[in-house]
């Protein structure tokens, strides 16, 4: 534990179990480096780009016509907030990868408006990510990362990347935006990956 | 890389800039420096355990030159802290806590959200509310590096005593030659103004910002609503969006 803070005692002690340093919210903040990108519907794509420079494309209307999963996790962003509960619908990642052949052990979320983050594959597989197009049964805002988001929960909030337009493939690792920013590669929240080095 | 380690800095001042901000002058023993528009987590920690951290922006310049404008060392942070209303951390800081206390600090955080003297374009600085903060840095460190790249601040503010630094930003628009201070109310303006109270419009950026042709640096930092409004009204503009950096502060920012 750090030095005691002359005259604190804290408030807010919750009988849930957050990652360290992280406090309960019930509202949704917004963080994002820019302007937030309005994207219609009838250009979006995502994109999976692999390492060998093949491309696989999906329209907004293959996207809705995939099956979707319903799924409710708890989101944890590096700027101290957690949520709990988080209600969203989206296509599980797996399911792109089904006609996807790489051997890459990376991937880059590259985002409408320039944003990108880094991924191992792995994590994005097997139920652990998303692409997100509802939240709480409405259409995901554009100031949460709409019209999709990707959603990886069990990683900070800030590689859950808004606005995302595709995967590009990699052999190895690259910082993504705020990696390169002095953010931290991986980003586990348990083990409280919030800055390279952590 | 190594890890950016946790340090105990210790309260040597406290300004009060309004009725429910103050401002912290930090002593931090090896602090390494920072460039303007940075952050810190400040972490405090109850006797039983229990610990709470939050992030904070830097007020001052970055090589310590404090708001009186004399050098101060490097081994100064300053953090303006806006109190909020159930705020965990913010109540201690803007309140018990003393001159002479120690408290933990990490950083400097962030390599997005800053400027930098060498930067070879204009910039426009958007604040609101406590959103000044970080903006307040890059004003400081522009003049402590002696720079004579033109600033334009827009300062959004609910009334005239809601304004943080008021004095200091009174007297840089008079002696600090190419920056440009103007101020929108959006509750109540003081007599004279010449604007009635609203919230910020295009046409006040058309008037007090740069055109986009000037293609100036753009930062803007406030809560969400005010962020979201400013960066479409510069986008419609026809500012490049990837010339505009935001910062937001969370209503949860407590």
């Amino acid at each position: 534990m750090g030095i005691v803070t002359p005259g604190f005692t804290g408030r807010r002690r919750s009988d849930v179990n957050l990652p360290p340093g992280q406090y309960l919210t019930e509202d949704f903040p917004v963080l994002s480096a820019g302007p937030t990108p309005r994207i219609p519907l009838d250009t979006w794509e995502f994109v999976i780009v692999t390492e060998t420079g093949e491309k696989h494309t999906w329209s907004w209307a293959q996207l809705m016509a995939m099956p979707s999963e319903d799924v409710t996790v708890d989101i944890h962003c590096v700027t101290k907030w957690s949520k709990l509960g988080t209600r969203w619908r989206g296509v599980p990642v797996s399911a792109f990868f089904d006609e996807v052949e790489t051997a890459a052990d990376f991937a880059m979320a590259v985002s409408y408006g320039g944003y990108t983050t880094n991924v191992p594959l792995d994590d994005l597989l097997d139920g652990q990510a998303w692409v997100a197009y509802k939240f709480d049964d409405d259409d995901l805002a554009p100031e949460h990362g709409g019209p999709a988001r990707l959603v990886v929960p069990h990683l900070y909030f800030w590689k859950s990347a808004k606005w995302v337009r595709g995967l590009r493939m990699m052999l190895e690792d690259e910082p993504g935006f705020w990696e390169t920013a002095g953010y931290h590669d991986y980003g586990d929240p348990w083990r409280e990956q919030r800055y390279q080095g952590d | 890389m190594s890890r950016l380690a946790w340090r105990v800095a210790y309260l040597r001042e406290v300004r009060d800039e309004t009725p429910s901000a103050r401002t912290l002058v930090l002593d931090v023993p090896g602090w390494p420096g920072h460039l303007p528009g940075q952050h810190v987590d400040v972490r405090l920690t109850a006797p039983d355990g229990y610990s709470a951290q939050r992030s904070y922006s830097i007020a001052s310049a970055a090589d310590g030159d404090a708001a009186d404008g004399e050098a101060a060392g490097g081994d100064t942070v300053e953090l303006t802290v806006q109190r909020v209303p159930d705020g965990e951390v913010s109540s201690y800081l803007a309140g018990p806590y003393a001159v002479g206390d120690p408290v933990e600090l990490r950083g400097p955080v962030g390599g997005w959200f800053v400027w930098r003297p060498a930067d070879l374009a204009p910039v426009l600085l958007i604040a609101g509310g406590s959103g000044v903060v970080p903006l307040m840095s890059m004003i400081r460190a522009r003049a402590a590096a002696g720079s004579r790249m033109p600033f334009r601040l827009v300062y959004s503010a609910r009334t005239p005593e809601d304004v943080l630094y008021a004095e200091e930003l009174k007297r840089r628009a008079l002696s600090d030659r190419g920056l440009d201070v103007s101020y929108v109310y959006t509750r109540r303006a003081p007599d004279g103004h010449g604007r009635p109270a609203g919230r910020l419009t295009a046409v006040d950026l058309a008037e007090w910002g740069w055109p986009p042709e000037f293609e100036p640096a753009v930062f803007v930092c406030g809560p969400t609503g005010f962020v979201e409004a400013a960066a479409d009204l510069l986008v419609d503009a026809g500012h490049d969006p990837r010339r505009i950096k935001t910062e937001r502060f969370g209503p949860t920012g407590g």
